[in-house]
This record gives C-alpha cells, structure tokens and sequence, in this order.
C-alpha cells in the first residue's frame, strides 16, 4: 500500500472504511459457506454488516472535516492499481450509504427467509458486494477502478433483482436493467475516454489537469449525463426502475433506490464539478429541463399506480428529477460565476439526496414487511393495515409525510431550500433564462404538491380504510429486528428535517469543494435555531420551533377540551347512509384514486381502457396505463435491432464449410490488405 | 433571539384575536350570504353556538375508527392556530413570524390538508375517500397557485417572510404592479377553493355529488367535529388575512410602534368586514361547478400566478 499526501493519524479514516468493506465483503463470503443456514445469515451476519454501516457512516462524517485522503492499493491488473481517494464529496455520499445500509442491514436480520428465490446466503453475499460496490464507487480515483467498482454494483444488484428468477417477468425486469446498467457503462467508459485526452493515463488527478477544448468537454459531458443518467433513472432511460424495483426482495429494492440512484448522482457532480476543469451555461439548463421533465412524469406515473412497489419506483424517479434540477441550477450559477447562489442549489441538492436516501428505503422495506404479512403488492387488495401492522403503519407515515415534502420533515428542507434557489435568482445574463427559472419553480411547485397527493394515495389505500380481503385481518406486525431498521430511517427522516443546520455543516465541506462557497457561515450568523440562508429579512424556517408550537397548540386544545367540556367517546358502527350493504370493496380503489389524475395528464399516458356494457353477466372493468416512451423509442429500436439481427442471420447458415468460407475469405482480405 | 415584551403581547393578542373572532368572520360572512340572497339572516353568533354544543356532545366514532382518526382533528387546529399567528395581521413585530415564511406557510396547509384527507380515508367508507380524493385533486393545483402567488410578492419585496412583506409593501411608495394584479385574481380564485367555498365548493350542502369538506368530515361528530369546524373557520381567517397581507397591507402595527395595535385591530376588523361582504357577494352570483371543472377553475389559477411571475421579470425587474 502506497500512502497519498497526509499523515499517518489523518489516513485512520481511509483504512477503517476500506476494513470496513473488507468486513463486508468477508460476510458475503461466510454467508457463500452457510449457505442455507437461514439463522446463522439473518441473525448472525446482517447484525455485524448494520454495525459496520454505522461505523462507516460515522468515520465519513468524521471524514468530512479533514483534507482528502488518498492511498493505491495493489490490486487487480499489474500495472493498473486501484487509486482511492476520499475528499469531502466521497464522504458526504459515504456517510448517506453508511446511515442508510444501517437501517436496511438490520431490517435484513429479520426480513431474511427460506424459500424466496435464491438461497439466503447467496443473496447475503450479492447485497453485500452490492454495498462495498457503491462505496467503492465513490471512492475510486482513477477510471479503472471506478468502473470496476460501478460494474460490480451493477452485476450484483443484477442478481439481487433477479433473486426469484423462476418468475418469467422477473427475469425480463432484470434483462432490462442489465441491459440499461450496459448502454450507461458503454457512455461512461467513452465519457472516461475523452476526458483523459489521448494521455492514456486514466488517473482521476490526470483527468482534472487536461485542457479539454469547449466542443470535447461538452461531448464528455453529454457522455457522462447519458451514462449516469441511465442509472440514475433519467427519462427517458427511466423504464427499468419500475420493472427492477418490484422484481428486487425489498432490502435490495430499498437499496437500489435509496442508495445506487445516489451514486449516479455523485458521480455525475464528480465529473462536471470537479474533473472537467470548464463548463458552459447550456449544460446547466440541459440538466434542469431533463430533470423538470423526469419530475413532472415520475410524479404524474406514480399517482396512476396500482402496485405498491411500483408507485415509489415512479416516486424515485420524480426525486431523481428534483436532484437533477438542483444540480442543474447549481451547474448554471457556477458557470456565471455566481458562486453564493450555486451553493444554495447545491446544498439543496445534498440534502435532498440524504433524505430521499433515508424515506425511500423506509417506505421500501415498509412494504416488503407488507408483502410478508400479506403476499399482495397490489393495492387494490390491500387496506385497514394500521390495524393489524401499527408500528408498519405508523413509521410508513412518517416515511410518506417526508416523501410528501411537509414541514417539519426532511422532504421539506431540501424543497424549502430548493424554492429559495429559484427566488433568489436575478440578473442572469440572458432573459432566456431569467423566463425559464420562474417557470421550472412552478413547475418544481406542482411536483411537490402532486407527490403529497400520491402519497395520501400510498398511505391511505394500504393502511387506512377497511381490509379489501379476508386475509388481511390476520396480518402480522413487523418483527422486532424489522421495527428497530424501520424506526431508524424514520429518525433519520426525522432528525434530517429538525435539524437542517447540522445538515448545512456537513454540506458545508462539499459545496466549498465543488463550487468554492458554502452556507454554514452565514447560516451560523443566525443562531442555531434559525434556518437564513442569508439574511432573516429574507427569509427563514425554523422546524424546531415550528413543531413545539403546533405540538403546544395541540396539547393545550386537547388539554382544555378535556377540562371544560369532557373526554369521552362512544364507539359505533360507521354511518351507512342508509344503505346497509356495503362491503370493503366499495370503497376507493386505487384505480379511482387516481382517476381525476388520469384525466387530467391524460396526454401523460398511453392508455387502453376496457369498460363493461350495461347488459354484461360479469361486468369487468379494466384499465392499463402505459409509458408512452414504450412505444415512441424502445419499441422502434427494438424493431431495428431485431430488423438488423435477421439480416445478419442470413449469413450464419449453421454449416462448419460455410464458416470455413468466410473465415479463408476474411484471411484473404487481411493479406491482400497487409500485401499493399 | 430576544423576545422584546411588545413583540410577545402582540403574538398572544394575535392568537387570540384569531381564535375568538374567526367564528365571527364565518358568522359574518353566513349572514351577509343570507340577505344578498333574500333570507333571513342567522344570528352572528350562530357558530359560537354550535361549536359550543357540539363540544358538550358525546363524540361517537367509528368501530374501525384509529389513532389517526382520533388524533387528527386536533393537528388540523393546530396547524390554523399556528397560520394564524404567523400571518401578520395586527402587528408585524411577530416573535413567530421567523419560524414560517410564506412556503412554510404553504407547507403547514399542506400538512393539515394531507391529516384530514388520511382521517377521512381511515373509517373506509365510500364518502371517506370521495372525499379526501377530492380535497387533494383541489389541493394538488391550489398549493402551488398559492405559492407563485406569494412568490410574486417576494420577488417584489426581496423577503419571503410575510412579516417583511407587509412591512416592505406597506412603506414603499405607491405603485401599481401588474404582476400583483395577476397575484390577486389568482389568489381571489385559491382561497376560494380551499375555503370550501362556492363555485369549487358549497358549505351549505350535503349532496353527495357536489360536496367536498362535508364529505371529508362526515364521519366526525362532537368535539372532533367542533375542532374541525373551528379549524375551518381559522382557515378562512388566515386567508383573509394573507390576502389583506398582500394586497392592502396598510394599517398594521410595527417594530417601531407597538401602541399602534390600538388601531390595527380596528382597522383589521374593518377590512374583514369588507372581504366578508365581497367572499358573500362572490358566492351570490356564481353558480357551483361540476368537480371536472374545479381542475381547469384551478388552473387557470396557477396560469395566471406564473404569468404573475413573469411578468414581475419582464417589467419590474
């Protein structure tokens, strides 16, 4: 091991975090022995790999703080070491893995069963090279490892999607994703390519020194937003995350979405950021008008969805599309030179990230907690679970109030900071832009308000109401190991949206690193209390005290109700307006939950609708809601592939002569070549 | 953060001011309704009375009915009583006026709107859902209306906080901004729609097919009923006072000033009076609209608030 610049107390950091995914990979590899000790993985090693996040995530938190850390290990080709370094942006993306693996780790211990797909240890194994992968990920400082690292997160989050590959439509989810995970690498690998300039020295410290002309950074950067875009769930390279994320056992799902998305995220900010030395204002706006795109059509797919797993596949592509305008308007600022406001967006950005991290892998293992209690994903079959799962319940609650964007939760942070961003912004050079930032904040305004109602959809159809089927009166809760995972995240969630300030601290280090500013100082004028991103006369929240108010406010009506008047209740059979036949089965539907949405994004969505006549025995209806990018580009290439696969079909004919033939007819061309 | 004692008086004379006279405000609008339409009026105190006997009465509840349903009702209060005293109606020397600015504010509707609508999905009637559905395809265009509207304010006054808003507006000169003019149509439209009020909304109706609030609440009774009534009429109290806010924010009490709450509660009173008779006359001569139209009312709304915005970057900045 060769040590980069720094001491030997200050490498500490670096070394526990690799030990760390030593560990990891070191229970992968147990696990692979007791492969079908079910006990022994669930409760034996998912336990040692939460401790681990932990650890992880508070060394990065401590490596946040520090100069960057590098070291090579000599691993892999002669020649071509692995280059890991980890500077502020590693670490802050670091410690969201770290935080966020602790909660889904632990959920495992007691999530983990026989008789689901795969044997446990071998999916034991896949989630844990999947995790040292990501970290890996960020931490890579040359290309060579940084593909081999995003290779193995992509193969083995492959695995993990297709773990119950029995199932013919899970094994086409995972086709797919592998098939997107493959166009994305191809651009990052060409992404790579031009950026090292013909050096041939693919060191991350050679890439940032080169002299890229405008025209070949912009290609490396279209490259680079291709590539990550594909992982990330950019629209239209967007179709594999509602296929994968309900294949995946829901740990994985959560994972995937939580965690990998973010990845694409930091490595997208890593490149245009950090190692290409230029950039051009249109870059910026490409990134906000794709990620206002991806936000508006997430959030109008997630609203129309009748799966569960589904629904917050579409949700994470809409957060995606939030990230992507963030990063898009930092991008802007910091090509303009307008540093202060290019934090702002950023931190925003940054925050998002983490609590996106934190209340989507909640609501993911929520629902795999109902998947076991229930065996149903469709929400259409579900209802009344805060009945029969209140910790599920209750815990999913705080999930889907974050995911909503409500204050005093981390949702909100990150939008209240986002919002601010685009009222902040004057005098950009061209009027062009001045028009289109109001725009895209409207537009960032319905996203938001659209989310919480796709999330009054989740909630209410699976939780609340009465049980559409027999079966989910005898529902069981989650298992303790399973609540400890859940109520972590919900926390975390929480924690996030009460105490923004520690959050800018920590954002601080990166937005001084990638655009030369950060907030914590001027935040830090204002007291502890108070979130100003720059003055309190222009604006500011505080969600402590807005919680202790409406937590006051609430105490002290219950309080004198109960005095003044009296407390008691009555219970009865709810009001059946005079109609004594109704059943769980007429109520919402999640179907019609969403139909004024359907109506109203109709153009949103293909659609084919089949309704019953009014003289039908078994009247049926049916609706299925399509992507429309199906059908305007995957569904053409796939023809043109096909198209082009026969035509080179005519050439194999299956008999050794003819391959001979064209193997003699190939050597004679080459000699007639090299003879000139 | 010092609280100076002026500042405190004001925050409590606020909340209360709010809490006791948003009844009135929802009694005083009924009756002016009940004369433009030929009726006789109900007495002004008519809700005070019924929230009275509503809190004597024993609540029932559903059988399924949980924690949610029980609980909600008081989170919705409270999250009015807060928008109530963030809003800077007397005195914009407000010690909470720092805690929300006008997204939070926006966000703390949202809040209260997410609670009711989950309440009324919880018992699992088919009104139940009808209800909440409804309530949040209103709310999914209004929120975001509300907020460009309030962002055409701030991009005017450079400050988010209300408080500054008023205080900013209040003192500049006189100037008419065409981008408020949109802000005030689209707003006038908004707190239409949130208020339950005619053409989104008809508060005086049980019929199954038009109605949205009445069906989100059918289930509550007594104290939880009483609660929710209350907060409905907070609600209509803290957008008035909003729209004074923004549009006519003259007459409150300042940092510098605090013995002018002498006259800003008067002159409060005032100007609620006059927006009750306009919310009455508004609700007269408009007919209610199919709920398929409430999303194009709603967004035309929005149009007009982003229209707002621009035309704030075309000819003010």
């Amino acid at each position: 091991m060769t040590r980069g610049a720094g001491g030997m107390d200050r490498m500490l950091d670096l070394d526990t975090i690799l030990t760390v995914i030593a560990i990891w990979v070191g229970i992968g590899v147990v696990a692979l022995v007791a492969l079908r000790r079910t006990r022994f993985v669930a409760h034996g090693l998912f336990p040692i790999s939460a401790l681990m996040s932990l650890a992880l995530a508070a060394v990065a938190l401590h490596g946040l703080f520090v100069p960057p850390q590098s070291t090579v290990l000599r691993l892999g080709l002669p020649g071509l070491p692995f280059h890991l370094r980890m500077d502020s942006l590693s670490a802050y993306f670091l410690a969201v893995i770290g935080a966020t693996s602790a909660g889904t780790s632990i959920f495992s211990a007691g999530y983990v069963r026989k008789g689901e797909g795969t044997p446990p240890g071998l999916q034991c194994l896949q989630y844990h090279l999947f995790l040292a992968g990501m970290a890996l990920v960020v931490l890579a400082d040359d290309a060579y490892a940084f593909m081999v690292a995003w290779e193995t997160m992509a193969l083995s989050s492959y695995f993990l999607v297709i773990a119950n590959h029995r199932v013919s439509a899970i094994r086409h989810a995972g086709y797919l994703y592998l098939l997107l995970a493959h166009i994305g690498a191809l651009a990052i690998l060409l992404c790579f390519g031009v950026l090292q300039a013909n050096t041939g020295d693919f060191t991350f410290a050679n890439l940032r020194v080169q002299q890229l002309s405008p025209f070949w950074a912009s290609i490396a950067f279209v490259l680079a937003v291709i590539g990550f875009g594909a992982k990330a769930g950019i629209v239209p390279l967007h179709v594999w995350l509602p296929e994968a994320h309900p294949a995946a056992p829901s740990p994985a799902s959560a994972l995937m979405s939580g965690i990998m998305l973010k990845t694409a995220v930091y490595a997208l900010l890593r490149v245009a950021f950090d190692l290409l030395h230029v950039q051009i204002w249109w870059w910026g706006v490409l990134l906000l008008g794709l990620g206002v795109v991806t936000a508006m059509y997430g959030v109008v797919f997630t609203t129309v969805q009748t799966d569960m797993k589904r629904l917050l596949a579409f949700s994470s592509i809409e957060n995606i599309g939030l990230i992507f305008v963030g990063t898009g308007l930092a991008l802007m600022f910091h090509t303009y030179g307008m540093n202060a406001l290019a934090a702002l967006a950023l931190t925003a950005t940054l925050i998002h990230v983490a609590a996106h991290a934190l209340f989507k892998s909640l609501l993911f293992l929520a629902t795999g907690t109902v998947l076991h209690a229930t065996g149903e994903r469709n929400l259409g079959k579900l209802g009344g679970l805060i009945r029969t799962m209140p910790w599920v319940a209750w815990l999913t609650l705080v999930g889907a109030l974050a995911a909503s964007g409500l204050p005093p939760l981390s949702g909100f942070v990150s939008e209240w900071l986002l919002l601010q961003t685009f009222l902040f912004t004057t005098n950009l050079p061209t009027s062009f832009l001045n028009m289109l930032v109001p725009v895209v904040a409207a537009a960032v305004a319905l996203v938001a308000a659209l989310s919480a109602y796709a999330m009054v959809k989740f909630f209410g159809i699976v939780f609340l109401g009465r049980p559409r089927e027999e079966k989910l009166q005898r529902a069981r809760d989650a298992s303790r190991l399973e609540r400890i995972g859940l109520a972590w995240l919900a926390a975390g969630s929480v924690a996030l949206g009460l105490a923004p300030i520690q959050a800018i601290d920590c954002v601080d280090r990166v937005t001084h690193l990638l655009v030369g500013f950060g907030l914590a100082q001027t935040v830090h004028a204002n007291g502890w209390l108070l979130l100003a991103p720059t003055s309190i006369q222009r604006a500011s929240y505080s969600p402590i005290i807005f919680l202790l108010v409406v937590a006051a406010c609430i105490a002290f009506t219950a309080i004198t109700v109960r005095i003044v008047y009296h407390g008691r209740l009555r219970r009865a059979p709810p009001w059946d307006c005079g109609f004594p036949h109704q059943t769980a089965r007429m109520q919402d539907t999640s179907e019609g939950f969403g139909q004024p949405i359907r109506q109203i994004f109709e153009g949103f969505f293909w659609m084919r609708r089949e309704l019953p006549s009014p003289f039908d025995a078994r009247p049926r209806y049916r609706v299925v809601i399509e992507d429309r990018f199906w059908h305007w580009i995957y569904q053409p290439v796939q023809a043109l592939v096909d198209r082009a696969a026969r035509l080179a079909g005519r050439v194999q004919q299956g008999r050794i002569s003819i391959y001979l033939l064209y193997s003699f007819l190939t050597l004679v061309v080459m000699l007639l070549l090299v003879g000139r | 953060m010092l609280i100076s004692p002026s500042a405190f008086l004001a925050q409590m004379l606020q909340f209360a001011v709010a809490l006791a006279a948003a009844p009135l405000l929802t009694g005083w609008v009924n009756q002016c309704r009940a004369w433009l339409q030929n009726k006789t009026a109900p007495s002004l105190l008519l809700p005070y009375r019924q929230l009275h006997k509503l809190f004597y009465k024993e609540p029932v509840a559903a059988d399924n009915a949980s924690m949610l349903f029980r609980t909600a009702p008081y989170i919705v209060f409270g999250c009015m009583a807060l928008a109530c005293g963030i809003v800077p109606a007397l005195s914009t020397d407000l010690p909470l006026a720092p805690v929300a600015d006008a997204i939070a504010l926006v966000g703390l509707f949202a809040l209260a709107r997410v609670f009711i609508s989950l309440a009324a999905m919880d018992i699992g009637t088919a009104f139940g859902t009808l209800g909440a559905r409804r309530e949040m395809l209103i709310g999914f265009l209004a929120e975001p209306a509300l907020l460009m509207t309030l962002f055409s304010a701030s991009l005017i006054t450079n400050s988010t906080s209300l408080a500054n808003i008023v205080n900013k507006m209040a003192h500049s000169q006189f100037q008419l901004y065409p981008s408020m003019a949109f802000a005030g149509v689209a707003f006038t439209i908004v707190s239409l729609a949130e208020n339950a009020r005619v053409p989104v909304d008809n508060p005086a109706t049980h019929l199954e097919l038009t109605m949205v609030h009445e069906a989100l609440i059918l289930e509550y009774s007594a104290r939880h009923l009483a609660l929710l009534e209350w907060a409905a009429s907070l609600k209509l109290f803290a957008y008035s006072c909003i729209g004074l806010a923004l549009f006519f924010p003259w007459g409150v009490a300042e940092v510098d000033a605090p013995l002018a709450m002498v006259y800003s509660l008067p002159a409060l009173a005032l100007k609620l009076a006059i927006g009750g008779v306009l919310l009455a006359l508004i609700e007269t001569v408009s007919a209610k609209m199919r709920i398929f139209r409430v999303p194009e009312f709603l967004a035309t709304a929005f149009l007009l608030a982003v229209i707002g915005l621009l035309v704030h970057g075309l000819l003010e900045a």
